[in-house]
């Protein structure tokens, strides 16, 4: 029985392969989207937390040898002596039973916390960690081959990369067979004044500035949410076409579960055959997608690390590993899509009384009940991003404000649809007119659902657009302003620069050295660049905000300026102090902005800054030639010099390679949204391929009246024209919302900078020409089948009434 | 004092015991233990006693500056050893743990340093006598047939503070107990204890960025012993007073799940030692204070009918938390009442 009723139920399938075929395609889609930006992110940050845990203490400033040997421990007892608080970190690779393993020793009792990615001193592990034999902890792979076979204990660690143990310092030199070496000593962030100077305790060692990788973490996450924000959207994309596919088979199907019942399946057994059935669609459909997924980030991937190089000079991920975990969360979301989008129908199977009427009323029809209800949501949700966007900070809040914008947009669409058309039906003078608009009102709730997914696809287009290209717009000129020189120099050593310096001076209007020292802003990293104030600085510079004569406060007054990143990180404007390090506190004469940085930046007059970094290379140049005079100058450099030719870069190419790093930031925005866009077409598709056969009733009596077949094809194409322009003119004041707390509410956070707003309304008429091609191509199948439907089939309509 | 943390043990072996305030209560496994009549010998008794789990050199100092501020200074240096006897280098089972303090009334600074005994990089030395972890240090400034405890130098600093004291004393060692031999429980858990309770201290203190001479007094403890609380004393309260009079008293009041286990010492201006009989010291909370989460009683009264003592003691500084790796109250006290004076109050175990 229980066969008998599931192969009733699949046959409808197999009835209807087009609605299989679009139901598989809508939840691949939604879960390739999803999984595949999901991949990207996973990747990306694995492979900073790889690049972060390989060596231990990258977070922190670190002593070394120059020749990055090995040197004696007793630099360590020395440094703790004086009042240093350093930690010993011994690293290198042995042969364990035969293992090549990679061992990194460390001293728990002085280690900083936070300076490995295994925390040695947890309760209870300490002790025996610091006793012999001892205890060591391991990648799995690693535990998995040593265990039993050493006479340390090891405990398992996920957050060590493969190959590698970490064990005290005391341990890992007997194991490397080194005794009294160390290979640096890890440098605490907080240390205490007053201390003599490590260059005179150990002036054999080198002090490194810590590494990036944790602020890299920090700074990337913004563009990690970003990706997740446009995955998601996509998913939701994709569910709509779901939905609609799941929702008309049930529909189509009330026939057979009422026959079914009649015959005496229980509804506890029908309701359970439709959960199966939902679950191999969700498994096949899940599977498809994360192959698909696969190819997505495979796809994005060039493109995100290339951002991320360009943009945070972090090293991205270079290849895609199909991880596990993916294939699991690809078939939950897949699942949760399925369901989510058929609850619906199975409560009403559910409750279905055994008598109820076989009528297929095609969709449930949106009534104006309903249609008052979205409305209601759609002011909750718009409200909802409006108080959140006063009160809430943050990114996170940033994108709930863009979700909720967008949902309540989506949810108002139907009510705004029914009302244009309503009101356009009364305008109606033909008669054929008067049913088109009336036939266009009763296809739109039908319609609804694939297009708010177009609004939605569509709003984001308009949205990113409008950041984007308000952002090249400040760019460009930002770029024009802030590169002024004609020719810019690196030496190969402060000696050359100096020469340099002499050989140029007389030959150019102006010689600008551009002296930069790497340093802790307060408690964040950032550079203090030295600069010799001069007209080129005073005209050009691009400041944001500013006191009275600030030049001449930076040139005589001993005051700053910074960069805008490191203005709102800190809160802090110009006459504010800003304290630059120990003992150094500087006012601010003014702000400037600095696209493209990811760090705090500082000026100083370039007399300050030698003084305070007497040891800071001064390599970089940049000169003013005279009128005309740029070529012959590049090639004295060069021939008259010495220097080589791709020291030498000139303005129109440091503004190329600037413009280029600009373009692929948003690059994988500007991918994903024509993803979404495509996904937003396909619904479209699907739902008007089901409408078209289910229309033919409705066709076939203002044919009989005369209505010739290829005119009412062609007003199927356009009527979806026109629904794809209303709702682009919708998508318009949606996009526009998001743009605006693209820019004032997520790059401000995501990179430190703030940018006006720039209109361009040409981009929107393409974008409403692209959605008309889009909803166009949608209707091009099932118009040109109703131009070439025989007659018979409509007349069909009519002895079959039933 | 009775039964000075060690701490390391919560530390080292936390989660494995749930005995007693950090671990202290854990059993001793191939240590040594104090005995009764065991007679302490000077100077070798002011090193370290490796073959006993924990052991700790404990200064603290009640100081003023020239308009009559109160402050108070902690020194202290413990060790705890995860096996009997010395290894060399990296292996060596001797670790040590200092931490020190600075207490003003508006203001408590602390710093928390740990390193192995067989690095260098921290340990204690009899001759010259000096006691050390990094940079923090105290030092025997003593003449050679002085004791070397009669005079010393101190520093410890943080990244808020520092100072440098120098402490002298003319009057001879406190032996607490039976001569050293100090009972901590009814069930006969013990440690050796002594005291130098009589410095003068004078010296420069700075705290948040400015300096202040001061002078004062300061009493060390020197306590060792391998498992000195009985496992169900889950903390405890410890005073170490200087009246105005001359005289000294040290007590403490251990809590169990019965009626608690206090005992101390009566000291005399010469620097005669008398034990107090067991119980016969009352210490009974007046106020709590909420620091860091807890409840801690930062006034007290104190009773000891026998020498007529009754008093108040009141926190310079109740939020004198030591927020370090096992944390614990630790601060400078004002006493009012029959016997006015100052001393140092320190309270563990308190949730």
């Amino acid at each position: 029985m229980l066969t008998v009723a599931l192969k009733a139920l699949l046959s409808h399938w197999v009835r209807s392969p087009f609605q299989l075929t679009m139901m598989l395609i809508g939840l691949s889609a939604a879960t390739a989207l999803w999984s595949g930006v999901q991949a990207v992110n996973s990747e990306a940050r694995a492979s900073y937390d790889s690049a972060a845990s390989q060596v231990a203490g990258e977070r922190f400033s670190r002593l070394e040898a120059p020749d990055g040997q090995d040197f004696d421990e007793e630099n360590f007892i020395r440094l703790r002596r004086a009042g240093w608080l350093v930690s010993p970190v011994l690293e290198g690779t042995t042969i364990l039973q035969g293992e090549a393993v990679r061992v990194l020793g460390v001293d728990p009792l002085t280690l900083p916390s936070g300076a490995v990615s295994v925390d040695p001193a947890a309760p209870g592990r300490l002790g025996a960690f610091l006793s012999r034999p001892g205890l060591i902890l391991a990648s799995a792979d690693i535990a998995a081959k040593l265990s039993g076979r050493i006479p340390q204990t090891i405990e398992t660690s996920e957050d060590l990369p493969d190959g590698t143990v970490v064990a005290d310092i005391g341990l890992a030199q007997m194991l490397l067979d080194r005794p009294g070496r160390i290979s640096r000593l890890i440098v605490a962030s907080e240390q205490r004044s007053g201390l003599t100077a490590l260059q005179s305790l150990v002036p054999e060692l080198e002090l490194r500035a810590p590494a990036a990788a944790n602020d890299l973490a920090r700074l990337t996450d913004s563009f990690h949410l970003n990706l997740t924000a446009f995955g998601f959207l996509a998913f939701v994309v994709g569910l709509f076409i779901v939905y609609s596919a799941v929702g008309l088979a049930f529909e189509q199907r009330r026939p057979t579960f009422r026959t079914l019942r009649a015959l005496g399946v229980s509804t506890a057994t029908l309701s359970g055959l439709l959960v199966f059935e939902l679950g191999v669609f969700a498994l096949v459909g899940g599977a498809l997608g994360v192959v698909l997924g696969y190819g997505v980030a495979g796809l994005l991937l060039p493109g995100v690390s290339a951002t991320l190089e360009g943009l945070y000079g972090a090293v991205g991920p270079q290849s895609l590993t199909l991880r596990p975990s993916w294939w699991i969360s690809g078939m939950a979301l897949s699942a949760l899509g399925v369901f989510a989008a058929s609850a619906q129908g199975v409560w009403t199977i559910w409750r279905m009384p055994v008598l109820a009427s076989a009528q297929p009323r095609a969709w449930a029809r949106a009534s104006r009940a309903v249609r008052l209800w979205q409305a209601g949501f759609a002011c909750v949700f718009c409200a909802g991003a409006l108080i959140l966007l006063q009160v809430g900070n943050g990114l996170l809040a940033g994108f709930a404000v863009m979700g909720g914008l967008l949902l309540g947009a989506a949810l108002a669409l139907p009510l705004l649809l029914s009302a244009t058309l309503e009101g356009l039906r009364r305008l109606a003078r033909t008669p054929l007119t008067e049913w088109f608009f009336a036939d266009t009102l009763l296809q739109a709730p039908r319609l609804s659902f694939a297009l708010m997914a177009l609004l939605m696809a569509l709003s984001a287009n308009v949205g990113v657009g409008v950041m984007v290209s308000s952002f090249r717009l400040t760019f460009n000129a930002w770029l024009d302003q802030r590169f002024v020189a004609d020719v810019y120099v690196s030496a190969r050593s402060s000696e050359e620069g100096d020469r340099l310096f002499a050989f140029a001076a007389p030959r150019v209007q102006e010689a600008l050295p551009i002296w930069g020292a790497e340093a802790r802003l307060g408690d964040l990293p950032g550079e203090i660049f030295g600069v010799a104030v001069s007209a080129s600085y005073r005209d050009h510079w691009p400041l944001l905000e500013a006191v009275p004569g600030a030049w001449d406060r930076v040139e005589t007054g001993g005051e700053i300026l910074i960069n805008e990143q490191l203005a709102r990180r800190r809160d802090i404007s110009p006459g504010d102090v800003f304290v630059l390090g120990p003992g150094w506190s500087a006012r601010i004469a003014g702000v400037y902005s600095d696209y493209g940085n990811p760090e705090g930046q500082a000026l100083v007059e370039i007399s300050e800054f030698r003084r305070r970094f007497p040891d800071a290379p001064r390599l970089r140049y940049a000169f003013r030639t005279r009128e005309g005079d740029t070529d012959a100058f590049m090639r004295s450099l060069v021939s008259e010099f010495g220097l080589p030719s791709e020291a030498i870069i000139d303005q129109a190419q440091i503004k190329a390679v600037s413009r280029r790093i600009f373009e692929q930031t948003f690059a994988v925005t500007a991918a994903l949204n024509a993803l979404t866009l495509s996904v937003a077409g396909l619904a479209l598709f699907a739902s008007l391929m089901t409408l078209s056969s289910m229309r033919v009733s409705q066709l076939a009596p203002v044919w009989a009246m005369g209505a010739r077949l290829p005119g009412l094809a062609g007003l199927e194409l356009l009527r979806t024209a026109g629904l794809a322009l209303l709702v682009t003119l919708a998508a318009i004041p949606t996009g526009l919302g998001l743009a605006h707390v693209l820019l004032s509410v997520v790059n401000v956070e995501a990179f430190g900078w703030r940018l006006p707003m720039h209109v361009f309304p040409g981009d929107w008429l393409q974008l409403g020409v692209l959605s008309m091609i889009v909803a166009l191509a949608s209707t091009l199948i099932p118009a040109q089948r109703l131009a070439y439907m025989s007659p018979s089939v409509l007349l069909k309509v009519f002895t079959s009434e039933r | 004092m009775s039964v000075r943390c060690l701490f390391l043990c919560l530390w080292l072996c936390a989660s494995a015991h749930a005995q007693g305030f950090a671990g202290l209560g854990a059993p001793a496994k191939g240590f040594a233990s104090p005995v009764r009549g065991g007679e302490l010998s000077f100077p070798a008794d002011h090193g370290a006693h490796s073959e006993y789990r924990i052991e700790w050199w404990y200064l603290t100092a009640n100081l003023e500056d020239s308009q009559g501020r109160p402050y108070g200074a902690q020194w202290t240096l413990f060790r705890t050893a995860l096996t009997p006897g010395e290894g060399g280098g990296w292996s060596d089972p001797q670790l040590y743990m200092g931490h020190a303090a600075l207490t003003s009334r508006t203001d408590h600074v602390f710093a928390e340093r740990l390193g192995r005994g067989g690095t260098g990089q921290a340990g204690v030395r009899t001759s010259p006598f000096g006691a050390s972890i990094d940079d923090w240090s105290m030092k025997s400034l003593a003449a050679a047939e002085a004791d070397p405890l009669s005079h010393l130098e101190l520093f410890a600093a943080g990244p808020a503070f520092s100072y440098r004291l120098t402490a002298k004393s003319d009057r001879p060692l406190i032996l607490h107990g039976d001569r050293g031999y100090s009972l901590k429980s009814a069930s006969g858990q013990a440690s050796y204890y002594y005291s130098q309770p009589f410095y003068k201290v004078t010296g420069e203190i700075e705290l948040n960025g400015r300096r202040t001479k001061v002078s004062g007094q300061a009493w060390l403890d020197r306590e060792w012993s391998s498992q000195p609380l009985a496992a169900d004393q889950t903390g405890w309260d410890w005073f170490s007073l200087h009246f105005d009079n001359g005289e000294k008293l040290m007590g403490f009041s251990l809590r169990d799940s019965a009626n608690g286990f206090s005992s101390g010492t009566w000291i005399s201006r010469e620097g005669r030692g008398i034990p107090l009989s067991r119980n016969s010291l009352k210490a009974i909370p007046l106020a709590y204070t909420r620091v860091e989460g807890r409840r801690i009683p930062t006034r007290w009264r104190i009773v000891l009918e026998a020498r007529r003592i009754d008093v108040t003691l009141r926190a310079i500084n109740p939020k004198a938390f030591m927020k370090t790796s096992a944390p614990y109250w630790e601060g400078p006290v004002t006493i009012s009442g029959s016997h006015p004076g100052q001393g140092y109050l320190e309270m563990t175990g308190y949730e």
